[in-house]
């Protein structure tokens, strides 16, 4: 069987073709670039997603600071992951890569802060 | 009237305007102020927190205020005065900039001034779609500001009107925060951003995009309680007979954005129609000498990277107008040929090397972008495709040009 991706790594966006039998990846065409065979060889197998969000900090000039994985988790638990960072609440002062939940749902990521917010 | 001088006076302290501030240091011109609306720099990149970012200026993928942090960073280390709550309302032809600050009223002449103040986003007013007028219609931006930077929830049944990348954005930011985005509504036969946006933001989550649909009505008195749906013919006419209502409380405009640069209308700046930007030269010099644009206030793009990158090879020029006084002329025009939709620099000196950006008008696979100067071909580069969601860039050697004539670039 054959399935077309389009690569989310880079902007390009390749479309990238691969042959797949439910089991084994065959023949990949059309990646610009070696990160695109390994995204569709990962998109087969394991699809997995980074995320962005934000979690509420008191005692800082912002409400909210905003948050992301530091690397991919699983697809089919973003919002497992999203549950588990909406439970957080910081306090300012923050900065930019805190962890703020280390190997989030044992997933191997951590959330990190992407905004520095000093004490008001 | 109390004028101050400055050699650099940059309007706007987001990505371009600072990394031109730090160029212009590194360049070893000593006396550059920013002048910033917002109550601390940065610009736009503070509410776009999903990552991507960096790729090309970095080499790594970060989220809007990491990557705008590093400039920020950058620009306190190297003491750059920034002004913020500093709003510019107007520049004139004498390079005298009116701001309004905490200060009051000041007037600011720079030897050369950059307008690098970024774009705004089309409303509902610029669509003229019919029907009442109730609370839940947001642009992708304002809807972005208020979940990311405010947190306030703008609704919980959301249609999106228009495929740009701020629009898709939002349309994932709005399901991870739970609401349920119906669909993606897109006036154009094609998607207005770019493919990688289409499938991590709306195809990872089952958000379904209609090409070549748009709202012909809005319900709701108090709220918005639904908007009726249309199919479009090919010249973007509502089909009678398509209608379809789809009840939701929330509606997010992601219709195009404009280049910002009012601020220069009573200047006598010369705009392009096309951009709705400048013309520029290829030394990004505007048509008043000694003011520069780069940026989004310039041409929309696609990506942060490119927008730094733009305002640092501006910044090369305005040191070495400020060095010597002057640039060289830029008499040859570039001009937009089959299916391109713009192109940049408007003017080239046809004695330096440049980089040209462009946008093609519609879709093109196996396309052929080429350049031509008095019948003959400057450059010609084979594209695997062509989206008018992603600027083009290439830079053409002054060794493959002629000092007359002007030139032509399509795409076919």
């Amino acid at each position: 069987m054959t399935r077309t991706f389009t690569c989310i790594v880079c902007p390009n966006g390749c479309e990238i073709t691969a042959e797949y039998d439910g089991a084994r990846v065959g023949a990949i065409t059309g990646a610009t670039c070696p990160k695109g065979e390994d995204y569709v060889r990962q998109e087969l197998t394991d699809p997995r997603r980074t995320i962005a969000t934000s979690v509420p900090v008191d005692g800082g000039g912002l409400p909210l600071v905003s948050v992301r994985l530091n690397r991919p988790i699983p697809k089919k638990d973003i919002f497992r992951v999203m549950e588990a960072v909406n439970a957080v609440r910081l306090q300012a002062p923050v900065s930019i890569g805190q962890v703020v939940l280390a190997d989030v749902c044992g997933l191997g990521a951590d959330v990190i802060v992407t905004k520095n917010v000093p004490r008001a | 009237m109390n004028l101050e001088y400055h050699q650099a006076v940059i309007i706007g302290g987001g990505p371009a305007g600072l990394a031109a501030a730090i160029r212009l240091r590194e360049k070893g011109v000593e006396d550059v102020v920013v002048l910033e609306r917002e109550g601390q720099t940065g610009g736009i990149l503070r509410q776009c927190i999903h990552d991507g970012f960096g790729l090309t200026r970095f080499g790594e993928s970060l989220s809007g205020p990491e990557y705008a942090q590093r400039f920020v960073d950058e620009a306190q280390r190297l003491g750059i005065p920034c002004l913020t709550d500093t709003t510019v309302l107007r520049l004139d032809a004498d390079r005298t900039v009116t701001a309004s600050g905490p200060a009051g009223l000041r007037h600011i002449r720079g030897d050369a001034v950059l307008l690098t103040m970024g774009c705004r986003e089309r409303t509902r007013g610029a669509l003229a779609i019919p029907g009442s007028r109730p609370a839940g219609i947001w642009t992708a931006g304002v809807a972005q500001e208020y979940i990311n930077l405010r947190n306030r929830m703008v609704g919980r049944e959301v249609v999106i009107l228009g495929s740009g990348d701020i629009g898709m954005i939002m349309a994932r930011r709005l399901t991870l925060e739970g609401a349920h985005v119906k669909g993606v509504y897109e006036v154009q036969p094609y998607p207005s951003g770019l493919p990688r946006n289409i499938e991590q933001c709306l195809n990872d989550y089952s958000i379904p995009l209609h090409l070549s649909h748009t709202v012909t009505d809005i319900h709701g008195r108090a709220r918005l309680e639904g908007v009726t749906i249309s199919r479009v013919d090919e010249r973007f006419r509502p089909i009678p007979g398509t209608e379809e209502r789809v009840d939701c409380d929330t509606l997010i405009l992601s219709v195009g954005l404009i280049p910002a640069g009012d601020i220069a209308n009573g200047s006598g700046l010369a705009v392009d129609g096309r951009t709705r930007g400048a013309f520029v030269d290829e030394h990004y010099q505007t048509s008043i000498p000694g003011v520069f644009a780069a940026g989004n206030v310039l041409h929309v793009h696609d990506l942060v990277d490119f927008v730094s990158l733009e305002a640092e090879a501006l910044a090369d020029a305005a040191a070495e107008y400020l060095r010597n006084g002057a640039l060289p002329p830029c008499p040859l025009a570039v001009r937009a040929g089959d299916n391109v939709g713009h192109v940049l620099p408007q003017h080239i000196s046809g004695t330096r090397d440049f980089t040209l950006s462009l946008r093609v008008s519609r879709p093109l696979k196996k396309a052929t972008l080429t350049v031509r100067q008095n019948g003959r071909e400057v450059l010609r580069r084979v594209l695997a495709k062509a989206l008018p969601a992603e600027m083009l860039q290439l830079s053409v050697k002054a060794e493959r040009l002629d000092t007359s004539g002007d030139l032509e670039v399509s795409v076919s």
